[in-house]
């Protein structure tokens, strides 16, 4: 291992430190801000480090430095406008939102290593994980936010067969999925899968009712987290499954703790059709 | 199986007991912050998102590691500042009080 190799690997380590001792500190409200700031910097030494290990590598061409400063600002810019142009009262759509983007983007990262059907398994199979996960969570948050901002029916949306059509989605996918990973198929298997789960994503959410929302984001959140876990498995990258992992997990335990707050089980939520939002009709 | 991948494979496990434990107390106020803060971590796929744009040959690469950075960046950037908003939101009220 070079130098740099190791000194990016450490920051790595304390990033991943910083993230969790900053999800830590957000346990009560006096340390939560510090918490926050901590987290950031743990993000701010995983970027840097990330950006020395290119550097030193020398693989990127200088219009792939371009785009990856083109994508960074634009990407910031429209993060930072949104987080504070947004007023107070749609920050649950707004959070939702920028899940799906990180779910996208997760599912997105997965795809060159997909389309040539060469890696080994222990590549392909985090890989179609990703791939599923990471587009459900995209569809699946903006219809989420959709819901909340009222673009979208708030009330549970049901229509006769709405099961079976689920039930085939998963199918498809999961026979793409097997497909994938075998090793057969390039890029068509990995379009019909991103479909299928693109689909499965607002099929699983449109029955749900607007008062839920926050419970089913924070659920998506969780599986955003797990989707990046696999993204790290994927780029053969620590910090991505260790902040993926700890996402996940904490994600999880939170959405637990949102149920129980609102007196709803997760089961009920998430079979939907229960009225609450603008009222069921 | 590989030494590395079972390597990767443990931290991804003893991650996940860690997730489950981190967050055990937390009041209900602090519910949506948390799920905002938690958020704007996993917009650490920007690592992953920086690896796939910095190998990129073809324009169809290009094309997709810009979405991808671009995607990956908002998270990040987006989800720590409203983070920040409401923890500062949050505290103003009891400092009047």
């Amino acid at each position: 291992m070079s130098t740099v190799e190791t000194v990016v690997r450490l920051a790595y380590l304390a990033a991943a430190t910083c993230f969790v001792l900053g999800l830590h500190l957000m346990n009560t409200p006096a340390t939560a801000r510090r918490g926050n700031r901590l987290s950031i910097a743990g993000m701010l030494l995983a970027v840097a480090a990330t950006l020395v290990l290119l550097v030193d590598s020398g693989d990127t061409s200088p219009a792939g430095w371009i785009v990856l400063a083109a994508g960074a600002v634009v990407g910031s810019v429209a993060g930072l406008w949104a987080a504070r142009a947004v007023p107070m009262t749609a920050m649950p759509q707004l959070v939702s939102l920028f899940n799906a983007v990180g779910g996208g983007a997760a599912a997105l990262v997965a795809i060159p290593e997909l389309a040539p059907p060469a890696d080994a398994a222990s590549v392909r199979v985090p890989a179609a994980l990703d791939v599923v996960i990471g587009a459900l969570t995209f569809a699946g948050s903006l219809v989420a936010a959709g819901k909340l901002q009222g673009l979208v029916p708030g009330r549970p949306v049901l229509f006769p067969g709405a099961r079976v059509v689920g039930g085939a989605l998963a199918v498809i996918g999961a026979v793409a999925a097997g497909v994938l990973v075998r090793g057969y198929g390039g890029g068509a298997a990995v379009a019909v899968l991103a479909a299928a789960a693109l689909a499965l994503g607002v099929a699983l959410v449109l029955p749900i009712g607007g008062a839920d929302m926050p419970v089913v984001i924070s659920l998506l959140n969780a599986c955003t987290g797990t989707a990046v876990a696999m993204a790290g498995f994927v780029t053969d990258n620590s910090v991505l499954v260790v902040a993926g992992a700890l996402v996940g997990a904490s994600g999880a335990i939170l959405t637990a703790l949102m149920a129980a707050a609102m007196n709803r089980s997760l089961a009920a939520i998430l079979l939907g059709g229960y009225g609450t939002g603008d009222g069921a009709s | 199986m590989s030494a590395e991948l079972l390597a990767t494979l443990s931290i991804f496990l003893l991650a996940l007991l860690v997730g489950f434990e981190v967050i055990g107390k937390v009041p209900a106020t602090l519910h949506t912050p948390l799920m905002s803060a938690t958020n704007a971590i996993h917009g650490v796929i920007l690592v992953g998102a920086m690896l796939v744009a910095s190998v990129a040959e073809t324009t169809a690469d290009y094309a997709l590691g810009f979405v991808v950075t671009a995607f990956a960046a908002m998270n990040v950037v987006g989800g720590y500042v409203v983070t920040d908003r409401m923890l500062g939101m949050f505290r103003a009220p009891e400092a009047s009080r």
